[in-house]
């Protein structure tokens, strides 16, 4: 099952090293991964998704847990939550196929952000399946370029992951 | 307040964790810090000969006393030479510092002179490292490497430090931390009441219960309160490999280690149990054989202060983490409030069935009249020769098993071997780090002639420090333990297993200033232990040849249950 797992730690050179390590050193995936600090300067916030049995995740979080420069640690997936990535993403546009993009830009309520002649740049945020659609609905024949920002995701309601 | 430069604030820092000795080799990259501990004498530094033995030395120093071991590298080569005895602590959690030079700051990715990333290198053999960024950091950092090196499960850490940051002439103010705070950091200091409660409830309900314990009870210091518990209900209790001297081998409730060269009524006993209590244990795969097949019966309790290796390999029925002394502790509580008995009926009909077990192998061999003798006689030797009461270090290989079997250790933190890592090279060097730590002390290093010549270099660090240290070379002309494999699973092709061209070890002794003894016949045997261990204050190199063909027994069936063994070259179960 696809999970997402939300980790405060401190914002120490070494610390995302140490967390990708952990990774490959013990054989588990990481599908995507984003990480900034917070308002709190001393602490960064990374966002993982990776793909696992119950077994297998219950091992990554309890040895992610163990790594000192993690303070804190919540698989998101557990309860209601929402998650967001952000993609750009340069398609062709030219002739007819112009009008198609936009219609289908505006159907996901995506924005089109620069324009050439020949190329609508797309921003596009949401959940990773709708990212998917718009790549399927516009055709990947369309795409030219593709960046996505990785998963990020938060709680439904009053739970904060905090200190 | 005072001010130091960076390399007297490491040795300061030293002082202040009151550290007796500092294992080390000198280099560029801490010479700084090599003029601050000149300039001093609290800490006493060793020499090695390379600094693999650095590490293991400072390992040994540390599982023989439970304090850590500190090991001082440059950067380069000597870090990357300490990098197998970090590994090796790490896998066995010993507590251990590591003090690695770097290159200057402002070099570091350049490929600089000696350069390696050690802190990269390290990261999956260590439970933390530092990178000293100013030299400010240090005292702090030295604090923190200490109490993380030191609490919760154990491990080694390493503290980098680039050269610029340990210059004689940058001077800060240094004062020395008390206490450290890491919010990140809180191992867990109590196991959940409500599950011990539960826990002494399936024990007392067992009818054919083992305690399974291990390495986690002799570095949580918990060896009294397990042998009073295990006494106090009457059970069987098994060893493993780490574990070994956590509760009195010569006791009549003890039943041998358990695991791949176990003994037979250990590893029957946990095969056809109904609930096993694995105290300060982690199911390595050498202790459990086929995880799929593991004791299909039992419930599972287990004790261990690192909750990652819960249900890693075995699911437990009955999770704990805490550290065994606490939770051991509460336990005997309970069970006194408790007034609960064991099922006594229940218990004396195991005890008739383990008694019956044991009759059927009993760690047995055959010894020949005229040919060579065997190498499970030179342990029995050495037992008797030191009134089973020595310290005693050993490498890797078919000496190492014979030694956890035969010799029955009473006390914790006499047997000191390298079981996660297996590191051949390691019994010389760690049985120096022992004899530092206990000068008076009887300290055998059980060795082989392949293990021996990996580290023997550190003979001359030996003769420096006058290092009594008893060498046993249980001498069988092959990598043993490769060429058992390669008999019983390679039809005896002997590939590269063949100890060639084998060195005089007396004349290599007295070389290097020690006295070497030679012994070819059972009969001189006794006579010449007797004549080593008489010697006090002299390193003694006991090459003792033995009979190349023999085998460790039992030895469980690969990808089989606990019960399925060879207990010979020709029986098995
Ligand atoms: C050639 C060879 C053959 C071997 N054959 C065998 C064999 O037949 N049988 C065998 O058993 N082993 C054998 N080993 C060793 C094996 O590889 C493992 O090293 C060993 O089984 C691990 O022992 P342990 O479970 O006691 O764990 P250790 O490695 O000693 O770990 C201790 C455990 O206790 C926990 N702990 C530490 N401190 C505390 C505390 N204060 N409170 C609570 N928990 C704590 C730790 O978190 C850890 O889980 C062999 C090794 C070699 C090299
Ligand atoms: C550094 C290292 N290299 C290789 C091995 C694999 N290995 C395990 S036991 C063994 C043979 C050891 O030979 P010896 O020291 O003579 O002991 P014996 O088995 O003969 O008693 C080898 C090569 C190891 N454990 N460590
Ligand atoms: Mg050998």
């Amino acid at each position: 099952m696809r999970r997402i797992i939300s980790i405060l730690m401190e914002n120490e050179p070494g610390a995302l090293s140490r967390v990708v390590g952990l990774f490959s050193q013990r054989g588990y995936n990481i599908e995507t991964l984003t990480v900034a600090p917070t308002e709190d300067s001393t602490l960064s916030r990374l966002t993982l998704t990776t793909i696992g049995d119950d077994r297998t995740i219950e091992r990554i979080t309890k040895h992610l847990n163990k790594l000192i420069e993690v303070v804190k640690l919540v698989d998101l997936t557990e309860g209601a939550h929402i998650e967001r990535e952000l993609m750009l993403i340069k398609v062709k546009a030219t002739g007819a196929q112009r009008a198609e993009v936009k219609r289908t830009v505006d159907i996901f309520r995506g924005q089109i952000v620069d324009v050439t002649s020949s190329v609508y740049t797309v921003q596009l945020a949401g959940a990773s399946d709708k990212l998917d659609a718009f790549i399927g609905a516009i055709g990947e024949t369309q795409v030219l370029e593709v960046v996505r920002s990785g998963v990020s995701g938060i709680a439904r309601g009053e739970k904060v992951l905090s200190i | 307040m005072e001010k130091l430069s960076g390399a007297e604030m490491v040795v300061r820092s030293l002082q202040e964790e009151g550290v007796e000795y500092l294992f080390g080799y000198p280099g560029g990259a801490v010479l700084h810090i090599y003029d601050a501990i000149f300039q001093q004498d609290k800490v006493k530094h060793i020499l090695v000969r390379h600094e693999q033995a650095a590490t293991h030395a400072a390992d040994g120093y540390a599982r023989a006393t439970g304090k850590p071991g500190v090991v001082l590298v440059t950067s380069g080569p000597g870090a990357t030479n300490a990098v197998t005895g970090i590994a090796t602590a790490y896998m066995d959690s010993i507590p251990m510092i590591v003090i690695s030079g770097q290159v200057r700051s402002d070099w570091i990715g350049d490929d600089a002179f000696q350069e390696t990333d050690m802190v990269g290198i390290c990261r999956p053999i260590v439970k933390h490292s530092f990178m000293v960024r100013d030299p400010a950091q240090i005292p702090e950092m030295m604090r923190k490497a200490f109490y993380l090196a030191t609490t919760g499960r154990p491990g080694p850490v390493l503290i980098d430090i680039p050269k610029d940051k340990t210059a004689p002439h940058v001077k800060v103010p240094f004062e020395y931390p008390k206490k450290v705070k890491m919010r990140s950091y809180t191992p867990v200091t109590r196991g959940h009441a409500g599950q011990i409660r539960k826990a002494l409830e399936e024990l007392l309900k067992a009818k054919r219960p083992v305690i399974y314990a291990g390495g986690g009870v002799i570095s949580g210091e918990a060896s009294d309160l397990l042998t009073r518990l295990v006494r106090k209900l009457g059970y069987p209790v098994t060893n493993t490999l780490m574990g070994l001297g956590c509760y009195p081998a010569t006791d009549k409730q003890f039943v041998g280690m358990l695991g791949m060269h176990g003994t037979y009524e250990a590893n029957m006993a946990m095969h056809n149990a109904d609930l096993i209590m694995a105290v300060g244990a982690r199911f390595d795969d050498r202790a459990t054989n086929d995880a799929g097949k593991y004791c299909p019966g039992a419930t599972i309790v287990h004790i261990d202060v690192d909750p990652a290796t819960i249900s890693k390999n075995v699911r437990a029925d009955v999770p704990i983490v805490g550290p065994v002394q606490q939770v051991l502790d509460d336990m005997l509580n309970m069970l006194d409030e408790h007034g609960g008995q064991p099922d006594q009926k229940a218990l004396a009909r195991w005890w008739e069935e383990i008694d019956g077990w044991r009759q059927v192998h009993g760690l047995r061999y055959e010894t020949n009249d005229d040919g060579p003798m065997k190498p499970q006689q030179v342990v029995q030797a050495l037992y008797k020769a030191t009134n089973g009461d020595a310290y005693v270090t050993s490498d890797v290989g078919q000496h190492q098993m014979f030694a956890a079997q035969f010799y029955h250790f009473d006390k914790p933190r006499r047997w000191i071997n390298s079981g996660g890592l297996g590191t051949m090279g390691f019994g010389l060097p760690a049985a120096m780090g022992v004899q530092f730590a206990f000068p008076d002390a009887t300290v055998a290093c059980v060795t082989g002639e392949g293990s021996i010549q990996m580290n023997i270099q550190e003979l001359s660090t030996c003769l420096q420090y006058g290092l009594p240290v008893k060498i046993i070379n249980i001498n069988n002309q092959a990598l043993g333990m490769v060429r058992q494999w390669q008999d019983m699973q390679y039809g005896g092709r002997h590939s590269q297993s063949y100890m060639d061209s084998l060195p005089d070890f007396v004349k290599l002794a007295e070389a290097y200033g020690h006295v070497g003894i030679r012994v070819d016949k059972f009969e001189d045997l006794a006579p010449a232990m007797e004549k080593a261990f008489s010697l006090k204050d002299r390193l003694v190199f006991m090459d003792i040849y033995v009979d190349p063909s023999e085998h460790v027994y039992p030895m469980q069936i690969a990808d089989g249950a606990m019960r399925d063994m060879w207990l010979s070259k020709t029986e098995r179960t």
